[in-house]
């Protein structure tokens, strides 16, 4: 073993993992690693691993066992093992019931019948841009209500609350957020849902939560506190991944324009545009971290049950075992087989909503603002390096 | 060609459904359904393509 890398890593370039992943990639391929709290964890690299880890039942989700690892300091002394699981932090059998209750939500099908309003959502925001003085700030015009609406809507949320729930999770993913601080900013976002799913339970309306307390009840198994969390869950997600991918590529193709022509000629293309941009930036990295609780075999390094594992879905989607000239952005290059929605039984949920969302907003944004061109410096812009989803504060754009 | 799918296995993610929306379909809960399981010769490239996608390794082909 060479060096002990302290994780999580911030990226040095917005386009580019943190250096050392390369490293570990190709010389150790999993490696370990210290965490905040000053314990070890194991990282795993390479695609082929990464997927392995994500699809074993010996790696645990469970992230209310006490030695889980933990990617901020102080996590661990605030953490309580009677807290209620999300689909996040269960395991089988608990995972695939809960994840089966909520699944017909996010099918292929049902997520074709939203495109309709998602178009009408776009639209609209596009012209309030359009209206508005320039230069604008992307973030706050366009990529941050544009999911906010969306799954507002979907959930059936109201979204005058939307600076409330952006500004908690904000600090949610924030590293820098002292643990306490988060703590508080979750019970804040149960207070919020609970109310809101208390007034839903007397006669359940026709969206998510709604369904939801419908389907549960016939199946006998609704618990408020669980729906509760689901719809934390469901917001969050909601809220900071789209954004950061719509703001990310944004800025991607501005700077690559010949990648932005293709997409422009033929909008065909643009779903795999979609697939290549989140292999590209892979926003959610890290946080894919798993306990071992099965001694295992993984790249042939023998993890013992007990340990900590990060499965570095950043440095699989740039390993050139998978993807030839993994560091090119190149939207032709079939980039499907990504791990940057996770893999195994936890991949993420809304990842076709995502895709909707973020081929409506591509098609949509440069077909109706063609002189669409950055407002500063890729090199000035407020990347954020500190947060456990990548992406951008603002971004300062014209016309 | 034959495919085959444990549902057991499925989590629902629908990537086989984007691949190959010819051979595969979701039911209601997101369950995976096979529609054409044993695909023509012009299919069975984005067939091999679902079955690797699968993220739950939930399919198989021969
Ligand atoms: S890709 Fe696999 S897990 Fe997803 S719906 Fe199809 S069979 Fe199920």
């Amino acid at each position: 073993m060479t060096t002990v890398d302290e994780f999580p890593q911030s990226r040095t370039c917005p386009f580019a993992p943190p250096p050392a992943y390369a490293r570990i990639r190709e010389e150790e391929s999993v490696a370990q690693v210290r965490l905040p709290d000053g314990g070890r964890a194991w990282v795993v690299s390479r695609h082929e691993d990464v997927r392995a880890v994500l699809n074993d039942r010996r790696f645990s989700s469970d992230r209310r066992r006490p030695d889980f690892p933990e990617l901020t300091a102080g996590a661990a002394a605030v953490k309580r093992p009677d807290e209620e699981p999300t689909l996040i932090s269960m395991d089988a059998p608990e995972h695939p019931v809960a994840r089966r209750a909520v699944l017909g939500e996010f099918t292929v099908r049902r997520t074709e019948a939203l495109r309709a309003r998602v178009q009408e959502i776009v639209d609209e925001r596009i012209d309030a841009l359009l209206t508005g003085p320039r230069p604008a700030d992307l973030v706050e015009e366009l990529s941050l209500p544009i999911p906010s609406l969306v799954i507002c809507e979907l959930l059936g949320v109201p979204y005058s609350a939307h600076a409330f729930f952006q500004e908690k999770s904000t600090a949610l993913i924030a590293r820098g957020t002292p643990p306490l601080e988060r703590a508080a900013a979750i019970a804040a976002l149960r207070d919020y849902l609970d109310e809101l799913i208390a007034e839903k339970e007397t006669d359940p309306p026709d969206d998510l939560l709604g369904r939801q307390i419908h389907t549960l009840r016939e199946q006998g198994s609704y618990r408020r506190p669980a729906l509760v969390g689901m719809g934390i869950l469901l917001l969050v997600a909601g809220h900071e991944t789209t954004a950061n991918m719509i703001s990310l590529s944004t800025v991607a193709f501005l700077r690559d324009p010949e990648q932005l022509a293709l997409i422009r000629a033929d909008p065909t293309r643009t779903i795999a545009a979609v697939d290549e941009m989140l292999r590209y930036f892979t926003i959610v990295d890290a946080a894919t971290a798993r306990l071992c609780v099965e001694d295992a075999e993984i790249g042939g390094q023998l993890i013992r049950a007990g340990e900590g594992v990060l499965a570095l879905t950043y440095s699989a989607n740039r390993d050139p075992r998978a993807f030839a000239d993994p560091d090119e952005l190149d939207i032709e290059r079939g980039a499907r087989h990504h791990v940057a929605f996770g893999f195994g039984p936890h991949q993420c949920l809304g990842q076709n909503l995502a895709r909707m969302e973020l081929q409506i907003v591509f098609d949509t944004l440069f077909r109706r603002i063609p002189t669409l061109a950055l407002a500063a410096d890729v090199d000035e812009l407020p990347f954020k390096d500190d947060a456990a989803i990548f992406g951008l504060h603002q971004l300062p754009v014209t016309w | 060609m034959k495919i085959v799918a444990d549902t057991d296995r499925c989590v629902g993610a629908g990537q086989c459904v984007l691949t190959a929306p010819a051979l595969f379909d979701q039911d209601d809960d997101g369950m995976v359904i096979v529609r054409v399981a044993a695909p023509e010769a012009g299919s069975v490239e984005s067939a091999r393509a679902a079955v690797h996608l699968c993220p739950a390794q939930a399919l198989s082909c021969d």
